[in-house]
């Protein structure tokens, strides 16, 4: 178990001695973000049909379906990546902190500085470790370089890596292991300190033991960061969320406390995709 | 338990059939006990004793298969949301069968001891008491059989009879112990037959509540009607 946490967090694991936290009957918080009436296009393509979801604040969201529901498209939504392409835009709200941030009007560079996104394969730069902290802060803060060196141990601290690698920070971030690099990959989001996290299947290119080490972090990170996770493994769902939406051909079927869609999901869909039925 | 599509991987389907099946094997050899025990006390019937008695080694077995199957299962398939209500289901409804059984065998053994002395004044509440038990433990494993929520809640429902009976059977025993000593050891043994009945309406109603959990997702939405008021009984002699 990690050593960073306070005493008032350990008291919500409830005596389980496992590493990653059970969430059973966690309140949801208020919402971070409020989508509302979203619908998304590629060219004609409706890709996402009216989703209404909030992303409780400091708690994660699994989003879980079979290829192609949406899920990943929707992530794409909340830092407006579909921008970089033509031909691709949303319709309806997406409320955070009470600014619509699909409008036109919204500043991306401001947007994506709070909302950081983890892809699924680990996307190291070619550059030194601390260099690929530094680069992000760089384009959005002035920092000394005694500020900018506490960041990065900051960062690769709370990114769970500073232990493995703070006497190789300036050695090249490719001679990482997977994990190591994908642990890397959630520092140099942190470090620009986000509000909201996004993770796009983070683990689904790692060993299963790197794989309980970002879980573990993804546990220690809601305690500052919304994080929204795409995730292919039901049980890693299970394990790393307070909340559950599960998607279905762009529609959200149902969304509920992870506890509860797991053992009594009340649409058939969901149970029939949650138990192996179709997927 | 509940009605569904196939599971992509059939062999889980066979498993979760395997699961439900040796539960009403084992459902029904604990019918079959309750029925001898029956049988063991209103016709004196010793062989039924013994019988019942004997079936119980094959109850214990059958426990320990469906607990060993429940392990493997959640190791293996990692069950979720039906699934895994039903495997968790299992595990709760073997050790509810396995303590029925036990009853029965206990109801079994007493008949032998009540067989030697001579009938006492009145098994009716008893006959009653065993026809409305036996009739509900039928009912709840034809509904694990049929994923019915239905009859599980009947069942639940009708346990009241069984405790208003039991209690009037406990005042019934202590006043035919206070007319005569002698009545004393088979009156002490009809109760705790009477008791162990009771216990196994408990048991079946414990079933019944697991079944509707496993195919509704949610619990009884009502608080469980509690009749056995005999703790608080106070039978006096007549002056």
């Amino acid at each position: 178990m990690s050593t960073t946490m306070s005493s008032g967090q350990q008291e919500q694991r409830s005596g389980f001695s496992g590493s990653v936290q059970v969430n059973a009957n966690t309140p949801l918080n208020d919402a971070k973000i409020s989508i509302e009436e979203l619908d998304f296009f590629y060219g004609e393509h409706r890709a996402l049909k009216n989703i209404n979801l909030e992303l409780p604040d400091r708690q994660v969201t699994g989003m879980i379906g079979p290829s192609g529901c949406g899920k990943s498209t929707l992530l794409r939504v909340l830092n407006r990546m579909y921008d970089l392409y033509p031909g691709q835009k949303a319709t309806g709200r997406v409320m955070m902190d009470g600014r619509n941030i699909v409008a036109p009007d919204t500043d991306l560079n401001a947007l994506r500085a709070r909302v950081g996104m983890v892809f699924q394969k680990p996307t190291p730069f070619p550059m030194t470790i601390y260099e690929n902290i530094a680069f992000g802060v760089k384009l959005h803060e002035k920092l000394s370089k005694s500020q900018m060196d506490e960041r990065v141990e900051w960062s690769l601290t709370r990114g769970a890596l500073w232990t493995e690698v703070k006497d190789r920070i300036h050695t090249s971030a490719m001679g990482l292991s997977g994990g190591q690099q994908q642990r890397l990959c959630i520092a140099r989001t942190i470090a620009v300190r986000p509000e909201v996290i996004l993770l796009d299947e983070p683990t689904s290119a790692l060993d299963p033991i790197s794989t309980l080490k970002i879980e573990e972090l993804i546990d220690e990170l809601k305690h500052d960061f919304t994080i929204a996770i795409v995730t292919h493994n039901m049980q890693q769902a299970a394990r790393c969320a307070d909340q559950v939406a599960f998607f279905y051909i762009g529609e959200m079927v149902e969304v509920a406390p992870a506890a509860r869609l797991f053992t009594a999901p009340r649409e058939k869909r969901t149970q029939d995709y949650v138990t192996g039925r179709f997927g | 338990m509940p009605e569904q599509s196939e599971h992509l991987v059939k062999s889980f389907d066979q498993d979760l059939k395997r699961l439900t099946d040796m539960l009403i094997r084992m459902g029904g050899i604990v019918e079959n006990q309750v029925a001898l025990a029956a049988e063991a006390i209103m016709d004196r019937n010793a062989e039924a004793a013994t019988r019942t008695v004997e079936e119980d080694v094959k109850v214990d077995a059958l426990e320990r298969e469906v607990d060993q199957f429940v392990i493997r299962m959640l190791a293996l398939r990692q069950p979720m949301a039906a699934d895994l209500r039903l495997v968790v289901a299992a595990l709760k409804v073997t050790g509810d069968l396995e303590r029925i059984g036990d009853y029965a065998a206990n109801v079994a053994k007493r008949s032998i001891v009540l067989a030697q002395f001579p009938a006492p004044q009145s098994l009716g509440g008893l006959a009653h008491m065993v026809g409305l038990v036996q009739a509900q433990l039928k009912t709840i494993i034809d509904a694990l059989g049929s994923a019915d929520s239905d009859k599980a809640i009947e069942v639940w429902r009708s346990d009241r009879a069984v405790d208003d009976i039991y209690n009037t059977i406990f005042r019934e025993l202590i006043t035919y112990m206070m007319e005569d000593p002698r009545n004393i050891t088979p009156c002490t043994h009809l109760l705790f037959i009477a008791k162990n009945l009771e216990r196994i309406g408990d048991h079946t109603t414990n079933i019944a509540e697991t079944i509707y959990y496993a195919v509704k997702g949610e619990v009884i939405p009502d608080v469980r009607p509690k009749g056995d008021t005999s703790a608080y009984a106070v039978v006096r002699p007549k002056e």
